[in-house]
């Protein structure tokens, strides 16, 4: 530990968000940057627990203070070492983590956390500004192959391990470009996308072979890959959308959140979309309804669209601004959180449950809401308490329930478990041997960090699989 | 005739310990007389509290008396006796069976008779069965007196050197028989000179089991006299002491590495005297006996090949001669020469001999052991381990004084005088030309050349292959080697270890790990080897060694090493020497994988036939080297190969021929070191970790030379072996060696006997196959894996992938939140998940299951109340904690009938009354620790238990620090010391040398408050049931065996993962022990160490304990996320700080803990009910109910606990078989002289009435003035009474701790002279003593007060006209004292008062001396160099205010003693003024100007404030 005292001298300091007026106006990631300087002071906060909370509670297990020390220290290649010995892509959840650690940070006790998210953004930053970071292909080469279905961050991650143990990576993804939910998902003012083609371009000089627009199972059969692979590794997700699927749900103007957010996507990126299918919140009435991280996604795209006005609607209630007795310390708090998409404008109403979808001419016009109660979990709708609110675009930002069934899992035979995903041993093998899953499509819908983190445990117990057979 | 049970459960015979009263009484000038014999035998009983009784309080453990032969006496019962010199006797104690005792005279006779002597007589000597104790009678050996005469005519020397032949030959004869009853045979003394009689006696009982003593022909001009303590309470017939040369009043640490060598030497033995017969005595060490025992085998036999007694000591214990030390220079060579070929017997010793002729004494370097005497006019001289023990009216006595350390006393009753130290030494270094020797032979490796040859190249590459062989992780380079090269010393750690022992981990062990430091603790003082540095050494020898009964020139031709540690130039210097006397040759440590299951075994044999070829071709320096390794040759574990070789070679006699060298990449931390070292390595170089700082530097992580890097490593490791050595009491490298001062845990016992044989192992484990699996994977792994990257460690820290942790996350939150939301449903959760880990095995207890009992409803069993009591807290001082939290645990015990603990910080006295509210924040018990903070007489007196720490889980064995920026106000307040002013706690009990001492300090406490039951808190150790037993015979009421892993504030790294066993080892076994011995039901069992459930009470209940501790579990309610920064104060949740800001952020409650042992509380009468169980005391140490489960882990299911469960049967049917407490101790306190003083100081007490009287007193008389300042201080407090309200006058020798916690307002006048702990923790009483009237002596020149003086005293004063011992003013804080001489560290440790010296001081005046001031006149001009000016400035007196101290205080002294010096001075002020030195710390005098600046400060603002008013007022 650089500074036993650091704590004690040093105040949390986020790095902030660029001026509202400036960033709505544009698609650059919002967040800025601090100084070496003070970035190392941040890091002196870190006082290197004894039980760190920290480390315990990020689903990747990253040695938080070991790496802090380093970056107090300016060792920044060795807090680069330290930080890619847990996490393949700290690029990815330097920018969209939630920071469990942050919640189970000690100092959270009873002053405020260590940034380490941004500490951890700036130590992968530096790696590739600086060079530390360079293609590493493996030294030895084994004669085991390895098909990736699914190119999200599971997929990538456990790419990633397993072609460091020199085994022959393929990874297959049906959309035509590499990240799952990193790339259409979660608009480029969170993550730009370039940052998630750098890093598959290192891992294409590493020696893994990348197949987009190949949907295994529809233009690729999976008997074709049971051939010529020794083991499969399913990461496909979890993506069956949430619907709401009330009166008037097929009007115009209803899309779910990802259809809205990858078209986004594609555009930043320069693709050209026909008018027809363009969803736009240009000048208009914009209601999101669902109150999670997608639905603020949503929120800071409508107003980069130029939406007249924004309301978000959320069931549950409000959750309370700082952590209660119901989730004490170090476990993850539910409060309110505020991203940096609400602070640009937009309305949010809590304890709000939508009953109907009211249109005009085929196209969505107000939506039908009712207050309602909650105690003890239940929900309890409010007499005399409807109201319409108007809309001319309506958002459904519901999440996911489950894995996609398809030719795929048809054609593997592959067991589902009772929530709908795939079924995996301790081994994270599925019913059908030498076939494993991770990801969101065993564990349902989830962080990046968990994509991660199940990535490389299975990727481990792949890797185990090859050296028995 | 020995009365040991035999080994059983995890008792064994070997623990045993003693310790004694020792003394001899002569006439100078040779005059026989039957009083000396008188006197001798009064001795012995004017001692009988330095002895111990048995379970029947009625049979002694031993004593006995040895004089010159008593040839009238004898010549009047045997006809035929040759003239006196011609004829040899002795008594001999034989079997009880007709048969076996026929069979041993067969034998004697046919050795006797094959040795050319005959056999004149056995006398059968009467003795008085009745007078001795039940256990004794059942032990009684037949006694016969044997006389033999040479047949031809022979010298006196002759016929001596045949009777040692003889007895030795006897004595192996009837060992190795088959004799059933062959223990009863033993030959306890043969000689022409002497003769010895004891046996298992108290000391009143020797004259009556033997009337031939009192018989007036009976007369000797000597009687050399010793009663025994030992720690249990079956003492054998032939342990009793006097041996055949000498008593021993100590403990010989190495003794273990002292047999090997002895034996080790045996095959080079050669001596003229002997010739052909010399093979006729060896062993010269009898097996299976004490330690004193094999000393004396070693002395004996020494002086039997022709070395004079004197100079024979001289080489078994020589004085420190390093550079610290005023000796003479052929002195020093003298004793460096012997070095090369004879290691220390290391240890606390007093010895006495006698061999006719000469009779004396000696003491061990350090002086731990007191040693006093008397000579009269009439040429009587007096010694003992107490002054007091003849009384001589003060006319007569013509000197008093006491032994000094390393010193030797000798009166020869030929020439009639006492021979003084330097003369004998003189004498004894003139006889070869040592000096000469040494320079002309000793090669130094610091004065070898640089070599020419170059060191390996280093390459990143390869060092990182070396690492992952050896495995090393990432907390070894930036937790452990990064902190050692920066600071040149071990870091320091915090909260104790929780992770599993090596044989219960998954994660891969160094073989270092099955490893525990042993340490001394009771039997023995740990030494501090930074403040008493002057009695350690590092040196060694490295060579052939020679034989030992001869001295040449080439005995000193060997290599000497000042460092143990190697570095890579040392080693090409040592590889690259090149002559005939040395050759140095490399033998690869290393196994092939190829040669299969048996690899690690055969490449072990190669490896020591490989050596022996070596060896036997010449080769005197053995490299054993690991360098070369590869894929498929894998290096030995280090300590493996090294232990192998190393009793290979004892085993096939080749040991002294060559010494071993490691080159390992494996040794890093201190622990390895020591481990080799302890195993018989003469230098280490451990390449890698050398590597590893030169990578750090190469990579900037370090900014310092590699130069300096290397010498900073060397320095901390060399530091740390110095601790661990002292941790045993040992003070050099060349007795550690091959001591073996280690424990095994989880090694099998085939691998023990093999490999490490001697070594302790109780549960066997693992054997040479899963230690090559172990080194296997690891080495398998370097070569597969390719990271790059060093693995977490995850041991001193928690990490995921790392080692397991019992305080996780998990466990840490699910207990706050249990506490916090009072809910027990959570504690449910946390109970289940801590009781779940334990059973993986994670810990000792994990292996046991209950057997189903007979259920009952929990209405049946009894309240939660009665199993509260039996709660308490851990010690944590106030100090270490923040005060919120000290109060808070002590307002919740005291709310639920549980007890907490002071902890040794002391306590304000204003938690002594309930606050308003009726919360109380007393603590219940009171700590005692070697440091003394805060105890007076009052904080004593407002205790229900006082506890005397004498070891702590985290740290046995060493001291401690609390630095000065952490001693704020409150803290120096209640700690009775100077805020800013560093305050050391010594390793070990300044007052508690040995088992005897202790049983002082016990009986001291009792009487400072007789209503508080006294603790003593020992940790587990293999052993430890021994010393407690011995704690039980010693009076204590309750006894805490601690874990090794519990908490603390802060200690070196090694001890808290190294030292220690855990608490389930050491509470059954000391169960066991307490119930073998018909002890256990006297004392209360107490454990602690990592508790945290309810099963963890009722497991530890069922393993023998009564009551349990919490310090972890306590904290962690309260607040604690086990950060493991305590040591640095920046403990973030206001716990363990005394940061006021971060103070600000505790959140703890009271309720916290209370709800803590509520659910506990709760879990335990939960499973009382599962068992049927109604009341606790009936589930402890009922084994019964357990059982061990089978474990799936493949290194654990190799362990056996079954021993842990082992349930004895009481060793005498006699008495009921107790398991729990259920007798009171009994104190001895109803009869003593204090109820007299208080009987007749009632006015005072009463109405604060003036009182003056005088009485007489006795050395017996012990501990006077404690009882009656206990009285003072429950009705006046801390307050005391008025100045002079009491005023007693003393004449006689006073007994040990004579005003100990005298309280204000109390004068002790002492005519005569005091034993030792004079003053202990003097709570501001007064204390004079001066000689009587009548005597002639000259008080400076003389000593009148023992050892250890002042010691934690807090206030008071005290005025002395003589001289003191060793340690005056140790620990002192607050007294003002005056005296006329001292002996060594003096004002030791000390942290306040002030001290004024009028004449000469010992050596190491003021070590560790942190506050306070010193006045010593320094009339030779040496002062300086018996000062050790660590920590101290030294000036002259020039200030005011200090010559007006002086003054002043002489001028007290005279008035009050009448001191003759103290008038010399005042009258020629300003002749004597300029030779007074003024002895300050440097921390102190910043403080005090600090003070003064802030009193400036202060007035300033007044006047300024008064000047503003003025200025307003004017305006």
């Amino acid at each position: 530990m650089g500074d036993p005292k650091g704590f004690l001298k040093i105040k949390r300091e986020e790095t902030g968000y660029r001026p509202v007026e400036e960033r709505i106006k544009d698609y650059n990631e919002v967040e800025k940057e601090l100084s070496d300087k003070e970035r190392q002071l941040q890091a002196s906060r870190c006082m290197d627990c004894g039980v760190p909370f920290c480390h315990w509670a990020c689903p990747l297990g990253n040695n938080i203070p070991d790496w802090q020390d380093k970056v107090f220290k300016g060792d920044w290649p060795k807090a680069f070492n330290y930080l890619q010995e847990t996490n393949n892509f700290p690029e990815f959840t330097g920018r969209v983590c939630p920071a469990l650690c942050e919640a189970s940070c000690v100092l959270a006790l009873n002053d405020q956390a260590v940034t380490i998210r941004q500490n951890e953004l700036d130590i992968i930053e530096k790696a590739f500004i600086e060079g530390y970071l360079k293609p590493k292909p493996p030294q030895k080469r084994t004669n085991k192959k390895v098909a990736i279905i699914g190119g999200g961050p599971a997929g990538l991650a456990c790419a990633d391990l397993l072609n460091q143990k020199g085994h022959r990576i393929t990874v297959f993804e049906a959309s035509d470009a590499l990240g799952g939910y990193l790339r259409y998902g979660i608009p480029d003012f969170k993550l730009n996308k370039k940052i998630i083609d750098r890093r598959i371009d290192l891992l294409k000089k590493e020696g893994i072979t990348f197949k987009t627009k190949t949907e295994v199972g529809q233009n690729l059969a999976v008997a074709e890959i049971r051939k010529n692979f020794d083991a499969l590794c399913l990461t496909i997700g979890a993506r069956v959308p949430r619907d709401l699927p009330l009166k008037g749900r097929e009007l115009k103007g209803i899309y779910l959140a990802m259809e809205y957010l990858e078209q986004q996507n594609k555009i930043v990126r320069g693709d050209k979309i026909s008018k027809q299918k363009l969803i736009t919140a240009f000048n208009k009435q914009v209601i999101v309804i669902g109150g999670g991280d997608t639905g603020s996604d949503c929120v800071g795209t409508a107003i980069r669209q130029g939406a007249k006005k924004i309301t978000q609607i959320e069931l549950l209630p409000k959750p309370p601004i700082k952590r209660t007795e119901e989730t004490p310390w170090p476990l993850w708090p539910k409060i309110l959180k505020t991203s940096s998409s609400h602070q640009e404008g937009c309305t949010r109403l809590w304890s709000v449950l939508t009953k109907e979808f009211q249109g005009s001419e085929g196209q969505i016009a107000k939506i039908l809401t009712k207050k309602v109660e909650w105690s003890d979990h239940k929900m309890v709708e409010l007499k005399g308490s409807e109201s319409k609110l108007k809309a001319d675009l309506v958002l459904l930002a519901l999440g996911f329930t489950s894995v996609v069934k398809n030719n795929l899992t048809k054609d593997l035979k592959i067991k589902f478990n009772s929530k709908g995903n795939l079924e995996v041993d301790s081994n994270f093998m599925t019913s059908v041997k030498g076939v494993f899953a991770a990801g969101d499509s065993t564990r349902g819908p989830s962080l990046v960090v968990w994509a991660i983190a199940e990535g490389r445990e299975v990727a481990l117990n792949i890797d185990q699989y090859l050296n028995e057979l | 005739m020995s009365n040991f049970p035999k080994e059983q459960g995890l008792y064994s015979q070997k623990f045993e310990h003693d310790s004694c009263g020792i003394g001899f009484v002569a006439n100078i000038k040779g005059q026989k007389s039957h009083e000396i014999v008188l006197r001798g035998l009064e001795i012995l009983e004017r001692m009988a509290h330095r002895g111990a009784e048995g379970a029947d309080n009625k049979t002694g453990d031993g004593a006995g008396v040895s004089v010159q032969i008593p040839d009238k006496f004898y010549r009047d019962l045997i006809v035929n006796l040759p003239l006196e010199g011609e004829y040899g006797t002795g008594l001999v104690f034989l079997p009880t069976k007709k048969k076996d005792l026929d069979f041993c005279l067969k034998i004697t006779k046919e050795i006797v008779e094959k040795e050319e002597q005959q056999i004149i007589a056995w006398r059968d000597v009467p003795v008085k069965s009745k007078e001795i104790g039940e256990i004794a009678k059942k032990t009684e050996p037949k006694i016969k007196q044997i006389f033999i005469k040479s047949r031809k005519k022979i010298s006196q020397t002759d016929l001596e050197r045949k009777l040692y032949i003889i007895r030795k030959q006897i004595e192996n004869k009837i060992r190795t028989s088959s004799l059933p009853q062959k223990d009863f045979f033993y030959l306890v003394s043969l000689s022409t000179k002497t003769i010895v009689y004891k046996g298992m006696l108290a000391p009143d009982q020797v004259s009556k089991f033997y009337p031939d003593l009192k018989d007036k022909r009976f007369s000797s001009a000597i009687a050399m006299v010793h009663s025994r303590f030992s720690t249990n309470t079956f003492p054998a017939w032939s342990l009793a002491q006097p041996f055949r040369i000498l008593s021993h009043n100590g403990e010989i640490n190495t003794v273990k590495g002292n047999r090997f060598w002895m034996q080790a030497r045996e095959a080079d033995f050669f001596s003229e005297n002997f010739g052909k017969n010399l093979n006729k005595i060896l062993p010269v060490i009898e097996p299976g006996k004490s330690d004193s025992a094999s000393f004396d085998n070693a002395l004996e036999m020494l002086v039997a090949t022709g070395r004079s007694l004197p100079h024979s000591l001289m080489m078994l214990i020589p004085e420190s001669w390093n550079e610290k030390n005023p000796l003479p220079e052929s002195l020093k060579f003298f004793y460096e020469y012997h070095a090369n070929f004879m290691e220390p017997w290391d240890g606390p010793a007093s010895m006495v001999f006698c061999d006719g002729r000469y009779v004396g004494g000696t003491l061990d370097r350090n002086g731990l052991r007191p040693s006093r005497y008397v000579v009269t006019k009439d040429d009587l001289i007096v010694m003992g381990s107490e002054v007091g023990v003849q009384e001589f009216p003060a006319h007569k006595v013509k000197e008093k004084g006491r032994l000094k350390p390393g010193k030797i006393l000798l009166v020869d009753t030929k020439q009639g005088r006492i021979i003084p130290d330097e003369e004998i030494k003189k004498k004894i270094y003139s006889q070869n030309p040592y000096r000469s020797w040494v320079e002309k032979n000793r090669i130094k490796l610091a004065d070898l050349p640089n070599p020419k040859t170059k060191n390996l190249m280093f390459s990143e590459k390869k060092l990182k292959k070396e690492q992952a062989v050896f495995g090393y992780n990432r907390e070894d380079v930036e937790n452990l080697i990064t902190p050692m090269v920066k600071d040149g010393q071990e870091p320091t750690g915090a909260m104790g270890t929780d992770t599993p022992l090596a044989i219960l981990s998954s994660k891969p062990q160094r073989l270092f790990n099955y490893f525990k430091q042993i340490f001394a603790q009771v039997t023995n003082p740990a030494i501090d080897p930074i403040r008493e540095e002057l009695v350690m050494s590092l040196t060694s020898f490295l060579g052939a060694k020679k034989n030992l009964l001869t001295e040449t020139e080439d005995h000193c031709r060997l290599l000497k090493i000042k460092n143990p540690i190697l570095t890579a130039t040392d080693l090409v210097k040592i590889e690259s020497l090149n002559e005939n006397y040395f050759k140095s040759s490399k033998v690869s440590m290393a196994f092939d994988i190829k040669d299969g299951e048996q690899a690690l075994k055969k490449g072990l044999d190669r490896l020591c036939l490989k050596v022996e070829k070596q060896i036997d071709s010449g080769s005197n320096l053995i490299i054993l080297s690991d360098r070369q390794f590869s894929k498929n040759i894998v290096p030995i574990p280090s300590l493996l190969a090294c232990s192998t070789v190393h009793h290979y070679l004892l085993r096939k006699k080749k040991r002294m021929k060559a010494d071993l060298i490691i080159e390992s990449g494996e040794p890093r931390e201190v622990m390895h070191f020591a481990l080799l070292f302890g195993y018989g390595a003469g230098a280490i170089y451990p390449y890698t970790a050398f590597e590893t700082i030169k990578n750090l530097i190469q990579n900037k992580e370090l900014n310092l030379s590699y130069y300096q890097a290397e010498k900073n490593y060397i320095k901390a490791i060399n530091k740390g072996l110095l601790k661990i050595f002292s941790k045993m009491g040992t003070s050099t490298l060349r007795s550690y060696r091959g001591s073996q001062v280690f424990e095994a845990i989880g090694l099998s016992r085939d691998l023990i006997k093999q490999f490490f044989p001697g070594t302790e192992s109780r549960l066997g484990g693992i054997s040479l196959k899963e230690i090559q699996q172990e080194t296997l994977n690891q080495h398998q792994s370097a070569f597969q894996e390719n990271s790059g990257f060093l693995k977490e460690g995850g041991i001193y820290r928690y990490r995921k992938q790392g080692e397991k942790h019992a305080w996780n996350p998990e466990t840490i939150s699910l207990l706050q939140r249990a506490v916090r939301e009072n809910s027990y449903k959570i504690y449910q959760d946390f109970a289940h998940l801590v009781n779940k880990e334990n059973q993986e095995p994670r810990f000792l207890r994990g292996f046991f299951k209950f057997k189903k009992g007979k259920k009952i409803s929990l209405s049946q069993v009894e309240p939660k109340e009665e199993i509260f009591k039996r709660f308490c807290t851990g010690a944590m001082s106030f100090g270490s904690l923040s005060k919120e939290v000290h109060e808070a645990m002590a307002m919740a015990m005291n709310k639920i009938g549980g007890k907490s603990n002071s902890g040794e910080g002391g306590e304000n006295t204003k938690r002594f009354k309930p606050e308003k509210d009726g919360s109380w924040k007393r603590s219940a018990i009171k700590q005692v620790a070697s440091g003394r903070f805060g105890v007076t007489s009052n904080y004593l007196a407002n205790a229900d238990e006082i506890q005397i720490k004498i070891a702590q889980g985290a740290k046995p064995g060493e001291g401690g620090q609390l630095p000065g920026h952490k001693v704020d106000s409150i803290i120096a307040k209640t700690r009775f010391s100077t805020p800013g002013v560093t305050l050391i706690s010594p390793p070990p009990h300044h007052d508690i040398y040995s088992i005897e001492d202790l049983a002082q300090l016990i009986f001291d406490l009792k009487n400072a408050n007789p209503q508080a039951r006294i603790s003593v808190k020992l940790v587990s150790e293999t052993g430890v049931g021994t010393v407690a037993a011995g704690v039980a015979k010693a009076y204590a009421d309750n006894i805490l065996i601690s874990g090794y892993d519990g908490g603390t504030g802060a200690s070196p790294q090694s001890s808290i993962k190294h030292a220690g066993l855990p608490w389930e080892l050491g509470l059954a076994e000391t169960h066991q022990t307490l119930v073998l011995n018909n002890l256990r039901g006297r004392v209360r069992l107490q454990t602690d160490g990592q508790l945290k459930t309810g099963l963890d009470v009722v497991l530890a209940a069922i393993l023998g304990a009564e009551e349990f501790g919490f310090g972890t579990a306590a904290l962690i309610t309260l607040g604690c996320v086990m950060m493991r920064k305590c040591h640095l104060n920046t403990c973030p949740v206001g716990v363990a700080t005394q940061d006021p800001e971060l103070r600000k952020k505790f959140k703890g409650d009271p309720e916290h803990l209370i709800n803590y042992f509520y659910f506990m509380a709760q879990e335990v009468r939960e499973i009382m009910a599962e068992l049927g169980v109604k009341k606790f005391n009936d589930l402890v140490g009922q084994t019964q109910y357990l059982k061990v489960t089978k474990v799936d882990h493949w290194k654990a299911k190799k362990l056996d606990p079954s021993p842990l469960l082992y349930s004895p049967q009481a060793n005498q049917a006699k008495r009921p078989n107790f398991l729990y407490c259920q007798e009171k101790q009994r104190h001895k306190i109803d009869n003593i002289l204090d109820r007299a003083l208080i009987k007749n100081c009632q006015k005072a007490l009463q109405q604060k009435k003036r009182v003056s009287f005088s009485t007489k007193i006795k050395n017996t008389d012990r501990t006077v003035g404690a009882m009656l300042s206990n009285q003072v201080s429950i009705r006046y407090g801390e307050k005391g009474l008025p100045e002079d309200t009491i005023q007693i006058t003393f004449e006689g020798s006073a007994g040990q701790s004579f005003g100990a916690f005298l309280t204000k307002g109390t004068t002790f006048r002492l005519e005569g002279d005091a034993n030792d702990y004079f003053g202990k923790g003097l709570s501001g009483g007064k204390l004079i003593a001066l000689p009587p009237a009548g005597s002639t002596f000259e008080p400076e020149k003389n000593i009148i007060i023992g050892n250890t003086v002042l010691y934690g005293a807090t206030g008071g004063e005290v005025f002395i006209k003589g001289v003191a011992g060793e340690r005056f003013g140790v620990r002192n804080s607050g007294a003002i004292a005056v005296i006329e001489g001292t002996g060594d560290h003096c004002a030791e440790y000390m942290t306040g008062g002030k001290l004024l010296v009028l004449g000469k001081v010992g050596r190491n005046f003021a070590a560790g001396m942190s506050g306070g001031i010193a006045y010593v006149l320094n009339e030779d001009g040496k002062f300086q160099y018996f000062c050790n000016s660590g920590m101290v400035e030294l000036s002259s007196v020039l200030e005011e205010e200090d010559q007006a101290f002086i003054k002043k205080y002489l001028k007290k002294h005279f008035k009050y003693t009448n001191s003759k010096k103290a008038n010399l001075i005042l009258k020629n002020w300003h002749s004597y003024l300029p030779k007074f030195v003024k002895i300050i710390p440097f921390e102190y005098q910043r403080v005090l100007k600090e003070l003064e600046l802030k009193k400036i400060e202060a007035k300033i603002k007044i006047i300024k404030k008064n000047e503003q008013l003025g200025e307003e007022s004017d305006g």
